[in-house]
């Protein structure tokens, strides 16, 4: 009794791997030649297996819903002594034409297999169905721009006698689709390489991204991927990337700060991560801009410092900021709302839970001020002391970290003057300060030495409109260029 | 209606040097010809008749086994596809008739230049079973010896082969033989260009060639609305090509039309077009997936207009497909199928790339040769790339 195993075939022109949908039939079962054995799901189609074999089925390889690898065996079969059709390989290859076929043919000719005609090759193209196949797991090559279609000079290895280090852009007379493709590129997607050169790099685990071709117009060549090879190697040799000889030119910079550091993904650089992506992915973001002069508040700030009241607390801009933005919210509520996708409402919240970007050693968190809105200016004060101060020492409580309802990120301690930041998920609006700089101004119809700082204002726009934002942002940098008119507003 | 008789009218007054007008069918104007209907019945049609006179029963039967063998070659090919033994597969379902009918028309003499889903008329030219499958199993470069069997190997290339007939076509004429080329293609390909310029090149030198276009509705997943706005077999007139328009699904529709098509051509009455309407029951190729662009009912639409099933009805209306006929035939087609399988699976030598170079001139081609050493470097420097 002699078995047969049948393996998974490529079904569709160039497919890597397949779904068992279904089996038609089970351990024991006698199965007919071209009986269907099951159904199998390609990238590209449905299709039904017939069996290769007559015979028993003795084992099942793989199980329905389970993905198979293009040749991986799927069953297999007791054939029995040699009655298996498919075995028979031993048939006569030449069959001449049938007799109803006789009276067409030219009696008698050979039909000669050797030395074919023209290179009429089935296409391997597996887009020859219009809509294609999706992308698979296999690394079955994807289409390319042309490169190399257009070197037809030096075939086998195009790069390998160029010079390293020859001026390559400049080389003259470039075919025309160089041209064209390079006077349309802007960056390539992957360094330029042939084929045999991106074998060499596969199967020494060069990665061609990291290598500078030293070819023409940058093409990689065979001697550029041994070299990073070699780099490669010596460095995870000899500890530190000491550069010498060739690794030193295909590395951009020199010594140690040449190597890559990988920094696994985890805690709040995964956090942070997630929470920007989500919300940049998910929030249609507007940012608004808006430059003040900001003497008077900062003049304010300065003389409550010194005042009695606020002996011992510390008061800042970024205090006074916060104000504005409490009392800006109470004229614009459409600020402080949050957008309930699944129950379809947006929820409007009844107080401000002011958010406080920090950055602290373990990476960027955002505590808030629960109920902010109803602190006087000097508890405020001390609120965001204490919070930043917590945020410093890592002991922020969990409680302080979520509720948030509106953030604000003073990125002007960096010194930079705008940007545009990203919500805090789940929150409508986020306001960054600018620094405060000391720089000509008009003041007064004349220009002056003023202090001025830039207010960027982003706000998901699902829940708050241009007219809302604007205002809410010209409120704040009115207060700040002229603190009394909160009179007018409260 | 009205519509359909105009363009006859004007095929028969723009022919120009199209003999006789009796040759096209007069009296034809039905939008179709049809003479064996799906149910079975023989209908009259005075054009064609007369070309089909001498077809008795008993070659009714031949073209029945033939439509019954080629389409267990193609089952048997499909299943070869999924048993891993065939690279791809263009499968013929439900072209038998407009295959079987043409090519039983031809002489041994006449040449064959098809697409890639002729397998049943390389069946009728004579083409071997193993000749039939090396090509989509990969182990030649091409299918067989063309000369061998007046039938060039397969065009993949959409619609060129119709400037090879075309070609083949007026070198008959210079010979002074009788001997006609067959194009043959499908509704997509009369998009392209090559088959357009076949046509005015045929027209203008009256080249002895046929323009046999299978309308299996479907251009890969494009519908033949989507680039007919009328019937295909509409536009040949507009060359100076006469047409025809049969049922693709009724065998003796298709070698009527195929016999008045070669004798024109023989007599030195230039190109015709016939178009074929029939329908891909299969896929493709064995690679996409019908039920994905094709519209539910369609298939059993057409099912119900097997070629098959309504020869089989006529013949046993007239008693001369009985119950052992039918055995013996399918005994027949199951015995082909198995040859062929043998010779598929004995089917190893797989050829050496640089092959594809060599037959495409007839003699040494510098350009050629350059693009020989060139592939050659390439491949060696692959080898290289082992180390």
């Amino acid at each position: 009794m002699s078995t047969k195993q049948f393996a998974l075939p490529d079904l569709g022109e160039g497919l890597t791997e397949s779904e068992i949908v279904e089996w038609k039939v089970a351990v024991g079962d006698t199965v007919t030649l071209n009986q269907v054995i099951a159904e199998v799901e390609t990238a590209k189609a449905l299709v039904e297996l017939p069996s290769p074999f007559a015979g028993v089925v003795s084992k099942l390889f793989a199980d329905e819903g389970s993905t198979v690898q293009v040749g991986e065996p799927i069953v297999e079969f007791d054939i029995g002594g040699d009655a298996a059709p498919a075995s028979a390989a031993s048939a006569p290859q030449a069959t001449p034409a049938s007799e109803s076929a006789a009276d067409a043919a030219a009696d008698g000719v050979p039909a000669q297999l050797d030395g074919q005609l023209a290179p009429a090759v089935p296409e391997r193209q597996s887009v020859l169905v219009g809509y294609g196949p999706r992308v698979e797991g296999g690394a079955r090559p994807t289409r390319r721009a042309r490169s190399w279609a257009a070197e037809p000079e030096e075939p086998a290895e195009p790069a390998e006698s160029a010079e390293p280090g020859e001026d390559a852009p400049a080389s003259g007379a470039p075919q025309p689709e160089q041209v064209g493709e390079l006077s349309s590129a802007h960056a390539p997607e992957r360094p330029r390489s042939t084929p045999p050169v991106r074998k060499l790099a596969h199967d020494l685990g060069v990665d061609l991204r990291a290598v500078t071709g030293t070819g023409d117009e940058g093409l990689i060549t065979r001697d550029d991927v041994r070299r990073e090879a070699d780099a490669r190697q010596e460095a995870s040799v000899l500890d530190a990337g000491a550069g010498t000889g060739p690794s030193a030119e295909s590395a951009e910079a020199a010594g140690d700060a040449g190597r890559d550091v990988r920094i696994p993904i985890r805690g709040v650089r995964k956090a942070t991560a997630t929470a920007v992506a989500a919300s940049a992915f998910t929030a249609p973001h507007v940012t608004e801009f808006l430059t003040v002069d900001v003497t008077a508040g900062m003049d304010l700030v300065r003389s409550l410092a010194a005042s009695p009241e606020y002996a011992g607390k510390r008061i800042t801009i970024l205090t006074l900021v916060a104000k504005a933005l409490l009392l800006a919210a109470k004229r614009t509520p459409e600020v402080n709302s949050q957008w309930d996708e699944e129950a379809q409402e947006i929820v409007q919240f009844g107080s401000v839970n002011l958010g406080i970007a920090a950055a602290t050693g373990r990476g960027l968190i955002v505590p808030n001020i629960k109920r902010a809105d109803a602190l006087s200016l000097a508890d405020l004060s001390g609120a965001i002391a204490d919070l930043v101060g917590s945020a410093r020492s890592g002991s922020t409580s969990p409680r302080d970290l979520t509720g948030g309802t509106l953030t604000i990120t003073n990125v002007g301690v960096f010194g930079v003057d705008a940007g545009t930041p990203i919500l805090n998920p789940g929150e409508a609006v986020i306001l960054a300060m600018g620094a405060v700089r000391r720089m000509p101004w008009e003041h007064r119809g004349d220009i002056a030495l003023r202090e001025v700082m830039t207010l960027s204002l982003s706000f998901d726009h699902r829940l708050v409109d241009g007219e809302q934002g604007s205002r809410f942002l010209v409120d704040i940098g009115t207060i700040l260029r002229d603190p009394g008119m909160v009179l007018t507003m409260v | 209606m009205s519509d359909v008789s105009t363009t006859h009218e004007h095929t028969r007054t723009s022919s120009p040097a199209g003999g006789s007008p009796e040759d096209l069918h007069p009296g034809q104007l039905e939008d179709i010809v049809q003479l064996i209907c799906p149910d079975g019945a023989r209908t009259a049609s005075p054009g064609f008749d007369p070309w089909v006179a001498d077809v008795t029963d008993e070659d009714l039967l031949g073209l029945y086994e033939d439509m019954i063998v080629v389409r267990r070659i193609d089952t048997e090919a499909t299943a070869l596809q999924r048993q891993g033994e065939l690279a791809l597969w263009a499968p013929l379902l439900g072209q038998e008739a407009a295959q079987i009918g043409s090519g039983r028309a031809l002489r041994s003499d006449d040449f064959v230049f098809s697409s890639y889903r002729e397998h049943g008329v390389a069946y009728t030219r004579g083409a071997r079973f193993g000749d039939l499958l090396s090509f989509w199993r990969g182990t030649t470069a091409s299918g067989w010896d063309p000369y061998s069997i007046g039938m060039a190997t397969p065009a993949v290339i959409i619609g060129a082969q119709t400037l090879h007939a075309t070609g083949y076509a007026l070198g008959c004429k210079h010979d002074g033989v009788d001997s006609v080329a067959v194009a043959y293609f499908g509704d997509g390909a009369t998009s392209q260009g090559d088959v357009n310029e076949a046509m005015v090149f045929a027209a203008s030198f009256q080249a002895p060639v046929i323009f046999f276009c299978q309308n299996n509705q479907w251009a890969i997943s494009e519908p033949v609305g989507l680039q007919a706005q009328r019937h295909i077999s509409d536009r040949a007139p507009g060359f100076g090509i006469p047409s025809m328009r049969v049922d693709g699904n009724d065998v003796l529709a298709v070698l009527a039309a195929t016999r008045i098509a070669l004798d024109r051509a023989r007599r030195g009455g230039g190109p015709t077009f016939i178009e074929a309407v029939t329908y891909r029951m299969g896929p493709h190729t064995t690679s996409d997936d019908p039920k994905r662009y094709r519209p539910t009912g369609e298939l059993d639409e057409w099912a119900a207009k097997d070629p098959i099933t309504r020869l089989g009805r006529l013949l046993e209306g007239r008693g001369v497909l009985t119950e052992d006929v039918a055995t013996r035939v399918q005994q027949k087609a199951d015995a082909v199928a198995y040859e062929m399988r043998a010779a598929c699976v004995a089917l190893e030598r797989h050829p050496d790339p640089l092959t594809v170079f060599d037959q495409v001139y007839s003699g040494p081609h510098s350009g050629l040769e350059r693009q020989k050493s060139q592939y050659a470097a390439y491949l060696a420097s692959l080898d290289g790339a082992q180390s």
